[in-house]
């Protein structure tokens, strides 16, 4: 699960689609380590918010999906690489309020179409590509020390 | 405000995270959009809910809330209250609607983010 050298701690996990009982472990793991090695208390919550919206969308859309953390001395990494049905308007997916989860998943509370703007919100740097049918990959970038603080 | 007073004043029930009631409160936010909240949630935030699932924790946690209320009577179910005691989370229950919970937590001083 962990490597660690004097650059970067890697982290790998492996995600299920509709595993709702495991949802979040990713992400709590990643915030775990972010403070263990002393990141600042806004910036873990920033890395927390993005990895756990990601997270769950490979939870609520994919069949499964792989997620790397790449812990730097000055900022994180996260990526994303789902296999699902993919994204066939990406712009519009990126609107606030937009969401194709059925009604058993908004009944949770997921599904409000706040996901991918929380994300672009508390990153620094924000991708995302998609094929219709083969699935979607992610990544983003949080920088540890940031001059100005964003999202807030 | 610490939660401790909070739970006295609103007679709230303590269904997880006995441990952690001396933290403070410093702000409100109520929504069951779990995505609302990880947005707009304040850190050290109450978040008042009728969401019971266990995802709600993790939620709290990543987003680093002070303390769940599920209002309107609504218990947690037994893997909810297992996942917060393992995570150090607040969960507080109230027969009171959200409605009333929320205006009763405005009155003792808690606001929005």
């Amino acid at each position: 699960m962990e490597s660690l050298n004097t650059q970067v701690i890697v982290l790998n996990f492996e995600l299920k689609g509709s595993d709702f009982e495991a949802a979040g472990e990713a992400s709590s793991k990643i915030k775990l380590v972010l403070q263990q090695i002393g990141i600042r208390s806004d910036v873990i919550r920033r890395i927390a918010i993005s990895a756990y919206e990601a997270e769950m969308n490979v939870i609520i859309h994919a069949y499964r999906g792989k997620m790397k953390a790449e812990i730097f001395s000055d900022h994180t990494k996260i990526t994303l690489k789902d296999e699902g049905p993919g994204i066939s308007d990406i712009k519009l997916a990126m609107q606030e309020g937009y969401s194709t989860a059925p009604d058993y998943i908004r009944e949770m509370g997921f599904g409000a179409g706040m996901g991918l703007p929380n994300m672009v919100r508390c990153t620094d740097k924000f991708d995302i590509e998609s094929s219709v049918g083969i699935g979607t990959t992610i990544s983003m970038t949080v920088c540890h020390n940031p001059l100005t603080i964003v999202g807030q | 405000m610490k939660i401790s007073e909070v739970v006295s004043r609103l007679q709230l029930g303590v269904a997880a995270g006995n441990e952690q009631l001396g933290r403070d409160i410093d702000s409100g936010y109520v929504s069951d959009l779990l995505s609302n909240v990880m947005g707009h949630a304040g850190a050290g935030a109450v978040w008042v809910t009728m969401q019971a699932h266990q995802n709600i924790v993790a939620v709290a946690s990543l987003t680093d809330l002070a303390a769940i209320i599920i209002a309107d009577g609504i218990m947690p179910d037994p893997h909810t209250l297992a996942k917060a005691e393992s995570e150090g989370i607040v969960i507080l229950t109230t027969p009171l609607s959200g409605y009333e919970v929320v205006g009763r937590l405005y009155g003792l001083g808690i606001t929005g983010p």
